[in-house]
């Protein structure tokens, strides 16, 4: 057992929280997301010389060889100040997707561009129909003169609209639900046939619905195995999990702080409304559930890398529910405990709250996961 | 003890469905069942149709031009408006300064203000909270001091819900300064919003609207014939306005539609390979909705069925019971419609629709509303009374505590 940072991982979280603090203010946010894609180029570019982009990779790559370890600190960090850049569908998703079925031409080529910042990538594996069946893919893939063809369309693409590139799940053989059959993609977001239409998501963050229609791609746009990508989609999900579970509860840290602060400082009755025992316990219950929600976010994270996907999966569920039910609780009633105030765009504890709301619905919501737990009870 | 409807009550609930059935227009009716806010228009709209009909102020005597229907009635009232589903009539016309003036008010005011309002010609506005005075409302500061005929009133409104829409607010304001008691200063006076000195001005929600407002008086002149009730006994208007109507608060029916929506909603939605609604997770969440909401139903046709024989028009401690239990089921129930849309919930499609009104639909606007709805409803539990306010109630008034 060891909960301990090492001495990089302290210097890592040190200068992030450092750049954060002197860029990420709710104000300078704010005008990040008036941006034309809703985040800063000029921050992504600091977290390139930061080391962050290429956290995951290996040296051999321009990357650093970090770990989930590193990728918790990272997600924590943003999670605080709500950073609006697309770390996540580049370095976490597309990157974990390029790491683990990548072949050395891909990852030579596309791995040091990604850690430079020169290259923002989007997973496009959900669709429409699916809701949070992972296997659902009717997206098809056909061969055709030595190259493939797409056809189909993916939903709620998470920075899908600023991505040069996307990793498109596609299915070239057997049925709707199929594990087996799928396989992985590299698109340029270009190609003929490939239409895009952007959107924000309820927590300002953008994404994209995208149809492919007779998308010709070469046979070196294939990622990994044909017809065998469905372990590498589950391990970028699973990766998805454990970054947003850490992002999550950076944002429970803040909601946290900004209600007892306002505890302390909102008077009504003639007294601030700390003073009232229920208000107390509150948020001594709100302090034991964000403690849950880290807990869960650490199992997640020191399972990323367990070999055995069974308990791998089983223990990223597990945080899956933790933190969603921990980071509801926390928003819901940092909301209530402020008050009229806590209902508004102006401040900033709505916005944790909505973010923290659209984790719960990314990658599969607490139920869908307390589910597959309650399938393995014996 | 009988928990069936008499024989009448349920001709009474087929007359209102077939009057919903073949007045309500399609269009708005299709805008509720995608669980949007219902507009200014679509309101003014239905609310006329219901008083042409003599049901609008559907709480009200009949000499003041409402029905006469008792608590019973209106509460089948309120459920079927609510599961038709058809926007709600106005809450601050209907259920506040219809009931205060017909309680406190001039027989002038009355003749005045009441057919407007249950017409909805004027849109009526809630000027309390402020700033400083939120749970503790007694703490208000805005200031009315008399000159001659007139109250000149300065200071500012906060959180007034559809103060932009609306001709008239009525407010509670510091009439006296030095009173003994903090509630002993206060007037309730009705205020024209085109007055000169009156701004308004916007606070978007969490949930992208404009429903709020804050709102500054600036030397705002108000004729002493427009306050309610005596000067100084402000507090008493306000206390009854708060705590006199149960039969709404709990709004059962909305709950009711909301859970309904999500069960048709799942069965085109998946969840482990097969329809959403076929889940167990799924099917024993809505069972335990339906629980609790059947639950509350009976409460609250125990809570209504005593006010039909007393207490007509005092307020009583249960409405505290009805509004903590009915806003954790309105949200619960929100909560449920989003969750049916699962990711299609979280993007917020209709920002895209108004820019590029011309291509077709994004993705499923009802996921959006839900989303939308879920978010505006973390206020139910905060507007009216907090619900930690209202347990302070049940525990001071029912438990003695
Ligand atoms: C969407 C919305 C619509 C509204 N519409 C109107 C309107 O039209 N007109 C109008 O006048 N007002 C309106 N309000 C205002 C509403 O009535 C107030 O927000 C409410 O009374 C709470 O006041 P506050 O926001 O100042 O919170 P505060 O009173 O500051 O409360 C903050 C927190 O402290 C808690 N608290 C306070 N006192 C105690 C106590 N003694 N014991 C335990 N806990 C306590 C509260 O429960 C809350 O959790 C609206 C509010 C919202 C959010």
């Amino acid at each position: 057992m060891d909960f301990e940072l090492n001495e990089e991982q302290r210097l890592l979280e040190d200068s992030l929280a450092r750049l954060l603090a002197d860029h990420y203010g709710f104000d300078k946010r704010r005008t990040y997301l008036a941006e034309p894609e809703g985040w800063s180029r000029a921050l992504w570019s600091q977290y390139a010389e930061l080391g962050l982009l290429g956290l995951p990779f290996a040296e051999s790559h321009g990357g650093f060889g970090g770990g989930p370890t590193d990728i918790m600190l990272v997600m924590e960090a943003f999670g605080r100040v709500l950073a609006l850049e697309p770390y996540l569908a580049t370095v976490v998703l597309a990157g974990t997707a390029l790491r683990l079925a990548g072949n050395e031409t891909q990852k030579s080529a596309m791995l040091p561009q990604i850690s430079a910042g020169e290259m923002i990538l989007a997973f496009a594996h959900g669709e429409r129909q699916a809701r949070y069946d992972l296997s659902d893919v009717v997206t098809t893939a056909k061969r055709r003169s030595g190259g493939w063809v797409l056809d189909g369309a993916k939903s709620v693409v998470l920075h899908g609209d600023s991505a040069q590139q996307l990793v498109v799940s596609a299915r070239v053989s057997g049925q709707r639900d199929d594990t087996d059959g799928i396989t992985l993609f590299l698109v340029d977001s270009g190609a003929t046939g490939l239409a895009r239409r952007f959107y924000p998501m309820r927590d300002g963050t953008r994404a994209a619905e995208i149809s492919l229609s007779s998308v010709e791609v070469s046979a070196d746009a294939v990622l990994g195995a044909v017809g065998a990508a469905f372990p590498v989609i589950d391990r970028v999900v699973e990766a998805g999990i454990a970054a947003t579970a850490a992002e999550a509860v950076g944002a429970m840290e803040a909601m946290q702080s900004m209600t007892l602060e306002y505890l302390k400082t909102r008077q009504q009755f003639g007294r601030p409304i700390g003073d009232y025992q229920v208000l107390q316990h509150r948020a001594s219950e709100m302090l034991m559930e964000l403690e849950r929600g880290r807990s869960m976010a650490m199992l997640a994270a020191m399972t990323l890398e367990e070999p055995n996907a069974a308990e791998r999966a089983h223990n990223i569920a597990m945080a899956k529910v933790g933190v969603g039910q921990a980071s509801k609780f926390v928003a819901q009633n940092a909301i209530q405990l402020h008050g009229g105030i806590g209902m508004t765009e102006e401040y900033a504890v709505g916005h944790y709250f909505r973010r923290c709301m659209v984790i719960e619905h990314m990658f599969g919501d607490t139920a869908h996961h307390l589910s597959r737990l309650a399938d393995t009870v014996s | 003890m009988d928990l069936r409807y008499t024989a009448e009550e349920l001709a009474f609930r087929e007359e209102l469905r077939a009057f919903f059935r073949d007045n309500l227009p399609a269009d708005i009716r299709e805008r509720m069942r995608l669980g949007h806010a219902p507009s200014k228009e679509d309101t003014v709209t239905w609310q006329r149709i219901l008083n042409r009909q003599g049901w609008a102020a559907y709480s009200w005597p009949k000499e003041y031009g409402g029905p006469g229907w008792s608590p019973v009635q209106r509460m089948i009232f309120l459920e079927e408006n609510q599961l038709a589903p058809a926007p709600e009539v106005s809450g601050f016309n209907i259920t506040m300064i219809g009931p205060v003036l017909i309680q406190f008010g001039t027989e002038e005011q009355r003749q005045r203000f009441l057919p407007r309002a249950a017409n909805i010609d004027d849109w009526w506005c809630q000027g309390f909270s402020e700033p400083g005075a939120g749970s503790d409302l007694a703490a208000l500061k805005t200031a009315a001091r008399r000159d001659g005929d007139h109250y000149v009133i300065n200071g500012q409104k906060i959180w007034t819900s559809t103060a932009h829409h609306a001709d008239w607010c009525f407010c509670l304001v510091r009439t006296d300064p030095h009173a003994k008691k903090r509630q002993e200063g206060i007037s309730f006076l009705l205020v024209d919003m085109k007055t000169p000195g009156i701004t308004v001005r916007p606070i978007i929600s969490i949930d992208g609207s404009h429903h709020l407002n804050e709102v500054f008086f600036d030397d705002v002149a108000v004729p002493l014939s427009l306050r309610v009730g005596e000067e100084n006994r402000g507090w008493d208007v306000a206390k009854f306005l708060l705590g006199h109507e149960r039969t709404g608060i709990a709004r059962l029916g909305k709950s009711k539609e909301r859970v309904k929506f999500a069960r048709d909603a799942a069965h085109e939605m998946r969840a482990n390979g097969r329809p959403l609604i076929e889940d167990p997770g799924f099917r024993q969440r809505v069972a335990q909705l339906e629980v609790d909401i059947k639950a509350l139903e009976i409460t609250q046709m125990r809570v209504v069925c005593a006010h039909d024989r007393s207490r007509e028009g005092r307020p009583d401690p249960l409405s505290s019971v009805l509004k903590v239990k009915g806003t954790e089921l309105l949200q619960a129930t929100t909560e449920l419609a989003m969750d049916v849309g699962g990711p299609l919930s979280m993007p917020d499609w209709a920002q895209e629709l108004a820019a590029l009104s011309n291509e077709p639909e994004l993705g499923p606007v009802w996921a959006a509303e839900a989303t939308r709805s879920y978010l505006f409803l973390r206020a139910a539990s905060i507007y009216g009374g907090t619900n930690e306010i209202q347990k302070n109630i049940v525990s001071k008034a029912v438990l003695g505590l």
